[in-house]
């Protein structure tokens, strides 16, 4: 499963990455939040991976896994939501502002503003 | 013994003078005359121990490991220079507050002399080596507030960048040097270092280190070839010249090159270099002053060159010579800076400080020119005046040195040297104040208020004091910073006045007529000077400057030009490269026990890299593309519940829906499509870095999963402490909102700003440019069906349940997955759904909670409940808890913890809401209303009565309809 999960994250961050590299505004927030996936999943992934053992205290449990980077990424996932929209909304004004929703404020040369 | 007060008087008292300014010019000096004075009184209380040859140390232990602390040590040699810079400094204030007109902000000037003040004193009295190097950056900080004290004048301001450039690149310099010191000293203490000169000179650093050591102290101190800023640095009012650019500031590269003295000093390169170049400053500089019109530039190069002077003897390596050295700096301060006040004063009472239109003055202004006069004869060496002495000394001292294996040509040079010095200070004296009264003076001159000369009589003291009485006035005081400098290598021949006939006398006599000559000789002087080539510094300097600059702006455009693409490109190749130099082919798997793959952890995979995939291919269609990434989110929610992370699944299924409602609705107003615009060579290269970052990321998390813990985690204790101290099974609650409750407190604090600053950013977007896009937008209206019944009847029925399944989920969540997260989400998607089905205004108006305030609630009980610790004496955030039996029900824990937990969840919910509920309010304060508005379920009425809609549709309806 470790080669799964890796290579999952490694494809998030690669499509995040393209997904950044675009012109237009809204491929850049959904290239954020395919970031914010792969981080957060890396960061969890940080504390190994252990199925069937949920950090809930319960003397029958074999075990647990490691709570901490799931309180860790808890936050970062609602953190996330807070940022993305944020930067939506800005690009939505900056579209209404500049008529363009490329991520210069403006339209490259040769092309009209929508 | 404190001595830290002696540096943060000065420092803290620097505010003090903008704020008193308003009670009257006098008061705001005096302020700043009792500051210096009481630093000058708690380091006069030391003199008695300084005098006896101890050493006072104070330190503060801040970083060690970075070799960071706060530490002072005052020996002879500091003791000599503090007592230097507030000395003087009491003198500057009290001619500074005469000098200074009424339109100069006066309170400004004080605190940048005070500024200045205590930088200098954390100079001369840091034992360690960066904080030496921190203040002495700020004494070129202050010298260029105070350079560039008279805003207006662009000389001003050139001067003090000019002055900055140079002394601050070479402050950098300094600091390498100060460190590779310390590495190879194995110490940051000054006190230490001094003890090592032998390891330090047998270092194969030492050559490096003393280079980038003399780079700074010849900045500061304006040695050839870094001069030339001085003399452009007299732009600044005449007590900041006097003061920071002849008595101290400059005298900071002496300090440290005396300072480092036991440990760089006696090698050959030492001698070769500091005397060498010390010497060629000394004589260049003394022949331009002789040239100088202006009084104070004619003064600036003979501070260069006096300057010079005592590098050179500090070069020689001797302890005698070094004794010179401080006998030199001690009568170079007191006669150059009352030159420099009598300069101001010809200045501030004629207007004009030209020499050319000069002279007789002695006659008009008798004090102020019998005090320059006295003072200018003082720096040619005429006895029985302290420079005489000093002069004599140094004479005595460099007679007799070979240098490049030629005897002859170090006391030539000195001794021409000398003679040019004579000939500038005679030209200062005689072409300003002897000769007939003139008649065209732009001003009338005549002597000023006491308040200006009387610090030059009081200079003017020592500067006979010491000429008559050398050892009984400075001896002690010479002796014991030699001493300090030398660690013990200085002689402790008393000074005196009358060395005999000696040939350094005769050479003096030599220079003296020599130097007559040439002044007698000015005018043809003059001629034949004009005829030599002159390299023009400020020229040079300024094309340098603009060739770096020009460099430096080619550079930053080419990566980081405002194309965010490219510059987004960049800073990724750059993280690409750190990660390929940090761990290049270390990422290797290791042995932990693999998982085995399971059948349905394909799936999932499968489900989210397909899609993940999907987007690449298809991001231009927006809707798709937004859908297939909320697919991908289903499949992160997956992997949580399948690796033990039930809160974690739970917490981003519901901020995925969050997540696609909020965007759902930006795209409601953006275009649906992306157009295809870039390059091929643009999306290889985007690829390329794409899969650049994959694959990095991917190796790396898959050694990281295959590797077992280098050391024990922390969890062990958060897992067995979470029952018993945090009241609750569920650990990662209990993290969130117990152990780690300060991480949580300041996330749903930045959260409730993120709410406001989109709030702010949405509610300005009806005017202007974007209002105007809004309305065009509104023309193209699409279809305006009325809200449909099955989903209006469905989400009502749905809000009570919801909404219970919300309180469950907080109720549960310290003892099983939930908590004020994943509730407070839960309850906003409910909320939504209801804007959703039935329309903002429906909603709206149905609604009597006020987001903002709900977020501000949020944080308030989230605080509280911090605060309430401290009701109990315990620190902030402390929880704690209990059980209540209810009837029924049973035993219902009550933890402290829970009520944080409640401010969570009222954030979160706030700012779901706040958030979306504005996104909505723009389509609805624009959308088209042209059929009904209602819900299917309600009757259709002609005007809609809600409070807060009914603005909007009038607005709407007042708008010309497509």
């Amino acid at each position: 499963m470790e080669a799964l999960v890796a290579s999952g994250v490694g494809v998030l961050t690669a499509v995040g990455v393209y997904l950044c590299l675009r012109g237009r505004t809204f491929p850049v927030v959904l290239g954020l939040s395919f970031l914010s996936y792969a981080v957060n999943v890396f960061l969890f992934a940080s504390g190994r991976l252990i199925v069937g053992r949920p950090p809930i205290i319960d003397p029958a449990a074999p075990g647990y896994t490691d709570p901490l980077p799931q309180a860790l990424v808890l936050t970062a996932i609602v953190i996330s939501f807070g940022m993305t929209a944020l930067v939506v909304v800005l690009a939505l004004r900056a579209f209404l502002e500049a008529g363009s929703d490329h991520v210069d404020g403006r339209e490259p040369k040769g092309r009209e503003p929508r | 013994m404190d001595l830290a007060p002696i540096v943060l008087l000065p420092l803290l008292g620097a505010v003090l003078p903008p704020l008193i300014l308003r009670s009257g010019r006098n008061a705001c000096a005096l302020v700043t005359g009792a500051v210096t004075a009481l630093s000058l009184a708690v380091l006069l209380v030391r003199a008695p121990a300084v005098f006896r040859g101890e050493v006072l140390r104070e330190s503060v232990v801040w970083l060690p490991p970075a070799g960071l602390e706060a530490s002072f040590f005052l020996d002879g040699f500091g003791f000599f220079f503090a007592f230097l810079i507030l000395a003087i400094g009491l003198l500057i204030i009290t001619y500074a507050r005469f000098y200074l007109s009424r339109e100069d902000p006066m309170g400004r000037f004080f605190s940048f002399l005070l500024l200045f003040q205590g930088a200098m004193l954390g100079i001369v009295l840091s034992d360690n080596v960066i904080l030496l190097v921190i203040f002495w950056e700020l004494t070129s900080l202050s010298s260029f507030l105070l350079i560039g004290y008279w805003r207006h004048l662009a000389e001003a301001r050139e001067g003090a960048r000019m002055a900055l450039v140079v002394t601050g690149a070479g402050g950098l310099a300094l600091l390498a040097g100060l460190l590779l010191l310390a590495g190879e000293a194995g110490s940051f203490a000054l006190t230490e270092i001094l003890a090592r000169g032998e390891t330090v000179r047998a270092s194969p650093l030492y050559l490096p280190i003393l280079v980038l050591v003399l780079l700074g102290a010849f900045t500061k101190s304006a040695q050839f070839p870094f001069h030339f800023w001085l003399p452009h640095a007299m732009a600044a009012p005449t007590p900041v010249s006097a003061y920071l650019h002849s008595a101290t500031m400059v005298k900071a590269g002496l300090f440290l090159m005396g300072r480092l003295w036991p440990v760089l000093a006696g090698t050959e390169a030492w001698f070769l270099i500091v005397s060498g170049v010390g010497l060629l400053t000394m004589l260049i500089a003394a022949w331009i002053a002789i040239f100088k019109d202006d009084l104070k530039a004619l003064l600036a190069f003979s501070t260069v060159s006096h300057l010079g002077l005592v590098t050179m003897l500090l070069g020689l390596g001797t302890g005698s010579a070094a004794l010179v050295a401080v006998f030199h700096i001690l009568n170079h301060a007191s006669f150059k800076a009352a030159l420099f006040m009598t300069a101001g004063i010809v200045d501030h009472e004629v207007h004009t400080r030209d020499a050319r239109r000069l002279g007789g003055l002695v006659r008009l202004m008798p004090i102020t020119g019998s005090l320059a006069v006295l003072a200018a004869l003082a720096m040619a060496g005429i006895p029985p005046l302290n420079g005489f002495l000093s002069k004599e000394l140094v004479l005595e001292e460099t007679l007799s040195v070979r240098y490049l294996g030629s005897e002859t040509l170090f006391p030539l040079l000195v001794v021409a040297a000398s003679a040019f010095s004579v000939a500038y200070s005679f030209r200062y004296a005689v072409h300003v104040f002897m000769g007939p009264v003139r008649s065209d003076y732009p001003h009338r001159p005549h002597d000023p208020s006491p308040g200006m000369w009387l610090p030059v009589a009081v200079l003017a003291l020592p500067i006979v004091a010491i000429g008559l009485f050398p050892e009984a006035v400075a001896g002690p005081l010479v002796h014991r910073a030699a001493a300090a400098l030398t660690a013990g290598a200085a002689p402790d021949t008393p000074l005196k006045l009358w060395h005999g006939l000696s040939p350094a006398l005769v050479a003096s006599a030599v220079a003296l007529v020599v130097g007559l000559v040439l002044l007698a000789a000015f005018t043809p002087l003059v001629a034949l000077r004009a005829r030599l080539w002159r390299p023009e510094a400020k020229v040079m300097f300024e094309a340098a400057v603009a060739a770096v600059a020009a460099l430096a702006r080619m550079v930053s455009e080419a990566i980081h030009n405002d194309r965010l693409q490219r510059t987004l490109a960049w800073a990724l190749v750059a993280v690409l490269v750190v990660g390929l130099a940090i761990g290049g082919g270390a990422f290797a798997a290791g042995g932990r026990e693999r998982l085995a793959i399971a059948g349905m952890g394909v799936v999932v995979w499968a489900a989210g890299v397909g899609c993940a995939l999907a987007v690449l291919r298809f991001h231009h269609d927006r809707l798709l593309a937004l859908i297939l990434t909320s697919v991908v989110g289903l499949a992160v929610s997956l992997t949580f519940v399948w690796f033990s992370a039930p809160d974690l699944a739970l917490t981003q299924l519901s901020v995925e829906i969050v997540t696609t409602v909020l965007l759902l609705l930006a795209l409601n107003y953006l275009p649906r499509e992306s157009p295809r615009e870039s390059s091929a060579a643009r999306r290889g290269r985007d690829l390329a870095l794409a899969l650049a970052s994959g694959v990095g990321v991917a190796v790396l998390l898959y050694a990281i999963l295959t590797t077992d813990f280098a050391l024990p985690t922390i969890s062990a204790y958060h897992l067995a402490e979470s029952k018993p101290g945090g009241g609750g099974t569920n650990v990662v609650n209990v993290i969130l909102v117990d152990f780690r409750g300060y991480d949580t407190l300041g996330e749903i604090i930045v959260l409730g700003i993120a709410a406001l600053a989109i709030f702010a950013v949405l509610d300005s977007t009806f005017r202007g440019a974007a209002a105007e896009r809004l309305r065009q937008w509104r023309a193209r209206a699409r279809a305006a069906d009325r809200h449909p019944m099955v989903l209006v009847v469905a989400s009502r029925a749905m809000l009570p349940l919801a909404l219970a399944v919300g309180v469950y989920i907080f109720l549960r969540g310290h003892n099983q997955p939930g908590g004020g997260f994943i509730a407070g989400l839960v309850v906003g998607v409910a909320l939504i759904v209801q804007y959703m089905a039935s329309g903002w205004a429906w909603a709206r108006a149905r609604t009597r909670i006020d987001y903002h305030a709900l977020v501000g609630l949020g944080v308030f009980v989230a605080v509280a409940t911090g605060v309430g610790s401290w009701v109990f004496d315990r620190p902030f955030l402390t929880s704690t808890y209990g059980y209540l039996h209810l009837p029924v029900v049973g035993a219902v824990e009550l933890a402290s913890a829970a009520l944080f937990d409640v401010g969570v969840f009222l954030t979160v919910v706030g700012v779901v809401m706040l958030v979306l509920a504005n996104l909505a309010r723009v389509s609805a304060r624009i959308e088209p209303q042209q059929g009904p508005i209602e819900p299917m379920d309600s009757v259709p009425r002609p005007e809609p009565q809600a409070p807060m809609g009914a603005a909007v549709h009038a607005a709407a309806r007042a708008a010309p309809e497509a």
